[in-house]
């Protein structure tokens, strides 16, 4: 920990935190990247070092890193400090911020990006590393999420024989990555998205599936049997011997009820008694925004935050029967400028209640609506939303710059 | 005609950019006419049915396109649909590989040859919104798209473009996309049909042996609207 930092690596960390909190000062944001980025400019192997000595574990995959991370931070705290990229900076210059900030913290649960895992596998030694998912995204089309898979396990294979992977059984990409390490925590965390895994990554044959059982028809790939699993009944999560965890979360979905297993099966490989941990996930109510309750006028919004196909899926499978739903759509830079991948969710589950469309383009979401039968009525912004539902609960479910212009609207909620 | 039968072909190989959308859209335009559909998908190791009504291919990355080919040139119902004079509606990939020949992972591939086209690579990537005013006899309006492609493709005497390009890159930067009989190819990529629904209807009349104008009329309120914002935007950015 940071009592053995070299003098450059305390000189780089103090650069560190004054940048970050100029950068907090000045209103740009919380300065984690570039708190990281003027840190790892004096020490190069600043991340390296201040990650020494510590118990860290990775978190990656396409969707639910952030709200893992989270209840993943919340579980290892019965037991000790725990320093996390919590504000999703998930590239090195952010995993830096996160170890400098904490430097007494004794673990780190740190969420990563899909493209910088190699690298934080060589410079943060982990002790264990999650595996969640792979789902095309608009920077990932399907067959790059093959090819990002292929990189993982090559990276894997080579890495460190004590990392423990805690891997998702339910999607094939994630098995095959993961099969090559020596020690492997299999959860049943669900797959949301089949398409992009049609197709054996291992030899290019199909997959055949019965229920949640999945195998190759020609090299026998095939879904572990999962050592964690969301309960059956209620809400629970189901551990190694067969003990159940109840869950009382605030965070909807069966998803989520998926993220709370795989966090408690890492904070198990850490020393924590999941039954310590399971009440701890309760506390989490929103994560950056995502699944936090505003109110205006009587309206009850719930912020649903849905970046690609398989999280669209997701929110649609959270959200409660009932309630208006409010759907904001943009197509900027970081969202991709391309909406065609609108035609990979279905929609019809959304027939027969009030749905109402924002956002850029709202016009693109109209047209996919009327496709699948689906009515809606569409209004130029979330206030006009807000205004054409009844008082009373409301869903509201935004892509990602859609996302941050409705949590302007309520003061950055997080 | 009882049900109308559309085949969206090869699903686990060629679906990258939201490619089902054509599928649904046509199968909404046709069941508001009344007329029934039965949408059918045909993975790449199943046998394609040749008694279908209309035929969609899509999208894909190189090694599934190469892929994709071979399978339907063993398979031989998709040439023989479209000597049968079955619609086909071929998409980026899937419109490459009707041609003679196709470029793919640094190398040249046979192509069905239902078009009289052939495709190799270009200097930079295609990607961003696409315009074009098609072909005056087909009817269909001007043409509006995204496009997302490193490929190039040159036409042969066989075949019109559908269109002359105003935005965007499309086969090489004055013509975009292919049609010949009832065969239309087009680099504008997945749910190409959300945003041209006149596409949409000549492929549906000549699968029901009418002309499009015979077909009954649908409220296009909100495909016009994003027409519209879509070449808007196409303008604004010149
Ligand atoms: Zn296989």
């Amino acid at each position: 920990m940071s009592a053995n930092l070299t003098p450059r690596a305390k000189f780089a960390t103090t650069l560190l935190r004054t940048a970050a909190a100029l950068s907090r000062a000045t209103g740009r944001g919380d300065g984690s990247v570039i708190g990281g980025r003027v840190g790892l400019i004096v020490e190069p192997r600043l991340l390296e070092l201040l990650a020494e000595g510590r118990h860290v574990v990775l978190i990656s995959g396409t969707n639910g890193k952030t709200t893992t991370t989270r209840f993943t931070t919340a579980a290892i705290e019965a037991i000790g400090k725990v320093a996390t990229n919590s504000f999703g900076a998930n590239m090195p210059t952010g995993h830096t911020t996160a170890l400098a900030k904490a430097p007494k913290a004794e673990y780190a649960a740190l969420e990563c990006d899909e493209h910088y895992l190699g690298q934080l596998l060589d410079a943060a030694s982990p002790k264990v590393v999650a595996l969640l998912n792979l789902s095309r995204d608009q920077l990932d089309r399907a067959m790059e999420v093959t090819a990002l898979a292929a990189k993982w396990r090559q990276t894997l294979q080579a890495s460190a024989a004590q990392t423990t992977v805690v891997a998702n059984a339910d999607d094939p990409l994630i098995v095959w990555a993961a099969s090559v390490c020596q020690r492997v925590v299999w959860v049943a965390a669900g797959q949301s998205w089949t398409a992009d895994s049609a197709i054996c990554p291992n030899c290019g044959s199909h997959l055949d599936r019965f229920g949640e059982f999945w195998r190759c028809t020609n090299c026998g790939l095939n879904r572990p049997s999962p050592q964690w699993s969301v309960a059956q009944q209620g809400e629970a999560v189901v551990g190694p011997d067969g003990r159940r965890y109840e869950l009382n979360l605030q965070l909807p979905g069966r998803v989520n009820r998926a993220n709370a297993a795989t966090a408690l099966a890492i904070a198990s490989l850490f020393g924590v008694d999941p039954a310590q941990a399971a009440p701890r996930l309760s506390e989490v109510a929103s994560v950056a925004g995502r699944y936090a309750k505003v109110e205006r006028e009587g309206r009850h919004l719930r912020l649903l935050l849905a970046k690609n196909p398989a999280g669209w899926l997701e929110s649609f499978d959270m959200i409660d029967p009932n309630p208006p739903v409010v759907l904001s759509l943009n197509a900027r830079e970081v969202d991709g400028f391309d909406t065609s991948w609108i035609y990979d969710v279905d929609f019809t589950s959304l027939a027969g209640r009030k749905v109402v469309v924002t956002g850029d383009r709202r016009t693109d979401l109209a047209v996919r609506l009327e496709v699948d039968g689906v009515d809606f009525l569409v209004v130029d912004d979330i206030r006009a939303a807000i205004a054409a539902v009844p008082p009373g609960p409301v869903e509201v479910v935004a892509n990602y710059t859609a996302f941050q212009d409705i949590r302007a609207e309520f003061n950055r909620v997080n | 005609m009882s049900t109308l039968r559309i085949v969206w072909l090869y699903p686990d190989l060629l679906s990258t950019y939201g490619d089902r959308g054509n599928l649904l859209v046509l199968a909404h335009r046709a069941r508001t006419r009344g007329i029934d559909v039965e949408p059918m998908q045909v993975r790449s190791d199943q046998r394609i049915p040749h008694t279908a009504d209309m035929y969609l291919i899509g999208g894909g990355e190189d090694g599934p396109q190469a892929v994709a080919a071979e399978r339907l040139l063993d398979d031989g119902a998709l040439n023989r649909a479209a000597e049968a004079g079955k619609p086909i509606l071929a998409i980026c990939a899937g419109y490459q590989l009707l041609g003679e020949s196709f470029y793919a992972n640094g190398r040249a591939y046979a192509g069905l040859n239902i078009l009289d086209l052939r495709s190799d690579r270009g200097p930079s990537r295609a990607v961003g919104e696409i315009a074009g005013d098609a072909a005056p006899q087909l009817g269909i309006g001007p043409i509006t798209g995204f496009e997302n492609h490193g490929g190039r493709t040159h036409l042969g005497e066989a075949v019109q473009p559908l269109a002359r390009v105003t935005a965007g890159v499309g086969n090489d930067g004055a013509t975009e996309g292919a049609w010949a009989g009832h065969v239309i190819g087009t680099y504008m990529h997945g749910p190409a049909l959300s945003r041209n629904p006149r596409i949409a209807d000549l492929l549906l009349a000549w699968a029901v042996g009418t002309d499009p104008a015979h077909l009954p009329p649908i409220d296009d309120t909100w495909p016009e609207r994003l027409r519209a914002e879509r070449f808007q935007a196409v303008t604004a950015a010149q």
